[in-house]
């Protein structure tokens, strides 16, 4: 594709950016429910998302009661075992973490962090939030048809999923596919967007490399999410046919309770594939906005640039584009060519190392940094321990001969815990705690604040390092209960009923943190506009929180990239993206920026 | 400047210079609507690169059994061909500013593409009267899903195309017209050559 700007060096576009048509509501319905402002589709993604997000938390107390303390609790039999672990999980990772780092965070932060006043598609940015809302609702659905939703654990593999003797397969897998299928349209919808906004609605002066490393990582993932949600939609609409048709693209010629069924000549491997194509990419749709966001959360509150700016964004794309040739270290143990093996293996190992130099940039932003322990900065900070952490039990497994033992065991279950669910959901609070300010104009209570990050943090890693050590010991994932296995000591069941009072206290505290939001908007201490005094495009819009349109009359102009913290001669410690060169020093009075009062909107 | 100089800058350096770059806050010489459906189109062609994947990969085992094309396939593709014509024709008549010349081929394309999905019905029914049900043989069972994905897609773009000619009979003018009718040339052309893809390897066997 050509490039926008010729290659004139004299060449300065006109003083007005060509101004998109802004669509204005007329009435109260158009304006809040069925909105086309980024900013209120932002909100109704996140509630939708934390909403669901709860029932899958509910689910894991369920498993983890039933882990902790097997046979005491008659209302869980196996079959709802299956179910609670296949919807925790299915939820967990697409539903919550997928909808609210894009739909949610994508859609606050795209247009203000890169000065527009809105998606570029708003309508079609619409329909994504309500197709997204219906597969919730299909979703959902599932738990009151006959059977219940599907147990096939979150990976759906043929041909149990769809064979009877797997709970759900009366109805539950359908349900389960078509939520898929629709969530993904309504990804699609919102993907475009978008991708097409940050790469042609950003203001002037906001070059690629003056975006916040935050609109790179979510800018990644959606183009991976783009790429990588079609493969699940195609295993989702042939094993769907394959279930209601009775086709057979994944079904083996097979025989169950003593009677040959129809299906004949499938392989149930092509389906193994077509998933994980997706969801190993689907790692990354997690993460890396994770890695955008908390580059930002560092940067901000050490008061600091971020080191190794270039190197962060070039890291981004790197990650990106690896992970699309890693899909097969997910199954080792399905049988594979050795020499697959290897190079699955050794890509692996590679994608290591754009990870581990950004960990080395945070650690090398932190370095000498003005550290201001606020609440978003200990979650940025819990998010690096942790995502080592698991990360690192991610290059064992990487490995095939580790990996073939360790395979379907808690081992896999605390790793992946660990790296892209532990990791991630650190990462939303923080983002929460940080522009809590800007959505509401208010803060979030610090003390409460506190408690739910000591809690949440401790008691992550108290649910989830023994899991680890379970793994060690061979006890297998998706298991209802351990009885009478020669080789799992006694002591074994001690540790899953500690960890299922762990389980139950951090869930308790996560009530605590929706109390902080529920309270702060209401009571909580004004924030002024800017009250982290940051330097992105966001925290200096003329309202806060921003009006429709974000910008007032003129969108910003953009001078420097967002990381001018601490610079020699400026008069604060931070000069804003917008701020004109001639006004970095002495006249200009920029502390203002930071005062309530200057909330033109209240 | 090409998007690789984009990614070699070094924002911390051009901080505080004298001579501010500012440029426009495109990546890319394309209004954004293009860069959309480009985008759009990489999505569906991995949809149908993973289909044709799958396809492949089932074909080359033994006991695979072509299903027998039904000859109205034939049709249905000169009539597809037909539909991405007229649209072009449309296009150019667009380009020109010639309103007449843009209703009426825009209205011949549109025709063509719900002909060639009836053919594709007809097709369906032929293989249907024969016996040849989708759980009978996995060649059944891809040609169907196939040709449904591909006439789903199809649809979508009739929704588009509803939308241009409505604004053709409102009588909008040329400017506000010119960018739906390319983007619409654009997609059938697409949906041309994936079937064009689809059909050659279903011949092949």
């Amino acid at each position: 594709m050509v490039d926008a700007v010729q290659d004139q060096d004299d060449f300065i576009p006109p003083a007005e950016v060509a101004e998109m048509e802004l669509y204005h509501p007329k009435s109260w319905l158009t304006k809040y429910v069925f909105s086309q402002d980024a900013k209120v589709i932002a909100i109704q993604y996140s509630f939708t998302a934390i909403a669901i997000g709860l029932v899958a938390l509910v689910l894991s107390w369920m498993m983890r009661l039933q882990l902790g303390f097997p046979e005491t609790f008659s209302f869980i039999e196996a079959e709802d075992y299956y179910q609670f672990i296949t919807m925790h999980g299915m939820i967990m990772v697409i539903y919550l973490l997928t909808a609210l780092f894009l739909g949610g965070f994508g859609n606050y932060l795209i247009p203000l962090m890169v000065g527009a006043r809105d998606m570029v598609f708003p309508y079609m940015n619409m329909l994504s939030y309500w197709v997204y809302l219906l597969a919730v609702l299909v979703l959902l659905a599932s738990f009151f048809v006959p059977g219940g939703p599907t147990g096939a654990g979150w990976t759906l593999y043929p041909p149990q999923a769809i064979l009877p003797g797997t709970p759900g397969a009366e109805g539950g897998i359908v349900m389960m596919l078509v939520s898929l299928a629709l969530f993904i349209v309504g990804f699609t919808m919102g993907g475009l967007n978008y991708v097409v906004t940050v790469l042609q609605a950003r203001t002037r002066g906001m070059t690629l490399m003056r975006m916040p490393l935050t609109i790179w990582g979510i800018f990644m993932a959606t183009v991976l999410a783009l790429l990588a949600f079609p493969a699940l939609f195609v295993g989702a609409v042939m094993m769907t046919l394959d279930s209601l048709l009775g086709t057979s693209f994944f079904m083996p010629d097979i025989a169950q309770f003593g009677e040959q069924l129809k299906y004949s000549g499938g392989s149930p491997i092509l389906f193994q594939h077509l998933f994980w194509f997706f969801g190993h990419p689907e790692v990354y749709i997690v993460a890396l906005p994770a890695f955008g966001i908390v580059s930002d959360l560092i940067s901000v509150h050490a008061r600091r640039h971020i080191f190794g700016y270039r190197l962060m964004v070039w890291a981004i794309v790197i990650i990106g584009a690896l992970s699309f040739i890693v899909w097969a270290h997910h199954m080792y143990v399905s049988g594979m060519n050795p020499w697959f093996g290897f190079f699955f293996a050794t890509t692996t190992l590679i994608i290591a190392i754009p990870t581990a130099i950004k960990v080395y940039n945070w650690v090398l932003t932190l370095w000498r940094g003005n550290i201001q322990f606020t609440v978003p900065m200990l979650f940025a900070l819990a998010f690096i321990v942790t995502f080592v952490n698991g990360g690192i039990t991610g290059l064992f497994l990487g490995n095939v001969v580790v990996d073939v033992p360790l395979s379907d065991t808690m081992f896999v279950v605390a790793h992946f815990h660990m790296v892209m669910g532990v990791a991630p959901l650190m990462v939303v609070f923080g983002a929460i705690y940080h522009w809590f300010p800007k959505m509401t104009g208010r803060l979030l209570n610090v003390p409460m604040g506190q408690i739910h990050f000591w809690v949440t943090f401790i008691g992550a890693y108290a649910i989830f390092l023994p899991l680890h050590y379970l793994g060690f010991l061979g006890v297998p994932r998706r298991y209802y209960e351990l009885s009478d296995i020669s080789f799992i000591p006694d002591s074994a069941q001690d540790l899953n009923a500690f960890v299922t009072v762990i389980a139950l206290i951090v869930g308790a505290a996560q009530i605590l943190f929706l109390y902080n939001i529920g309270r702060s908007m209401i009571k909580g201490e004004k924030s002024g506009p800017n009250p982290w005094r940051a330097t992105s495009l966001e925290w200096q819009t003329p309202q806060t929180p921003p009006g429709h349109g974000n910008f007032g009359q003129d969108l910003p102009v953009v001078y420097r990239w967002a990381y001018a913290y601490g610079l020699p001669d400026a008069t604060e410690d931070y000069v804003p993206q917008n701020l004109p060169p001639d006004q970095i020093t002495s006249d200009y009075d920029n502390s203002k920026l930071s005062k309530p009062i200057a909330q033109a909107a209240e | 400047m090409n998007l690789f100089r984009q990614l070699m800058e070094k924002p911390w350096l051009t901080d505080e210079g004298a001579v501010v770059e500012i440029r426009s806050g495109r990546t890319f010489a394309l209004p954004r609507e293009k860069l959309g459906l480009r985008l759009f189109l990489a999505v569906v062609m991995v949809i149908f690169s993973l289909m044709v994947a799958a396809y492949i990969e089932r074909k080359v085992f033994s006991d695979w059994h072509s299903v027998p094309l039904p000859w109205i396939l034939w049709l249905n593709t000169v009539i597809l061909v037909l539909s991405s014509l007229a649209m072009h024709r449309a296009w150019s008549h667009a380009r020109r500013g010639e309103m007449g010349g843009v209703r009426s081929w825009l209205s011949a394309g549109g025709f063509f593409a719900i002909a060639f999905l009836v053919g594709q019905l007809l097709a369906w029914r032929e293989l249907v009267a024969t016996g040849h049900y989708a759980a009978v043989d996995p060649s059944n069972a891809f040609f169907y899903m196939l040709t449904a994905v591909h006439g789903v897609h199809l649809i979508g773009g009739l929704v588009a195309w509803g939308r241009t000619i409505a604004k053709v009979r409102r009588g909008y003018g040329v400017v506000l017209v010119r960018m739906s009718v390319e983007l619409c040339t654009i997609y059938w052309h697409f949906l041309l050559l994936i079937w064009l893809v689809l059909f050659v390897l279903m011949l092949l066997t």
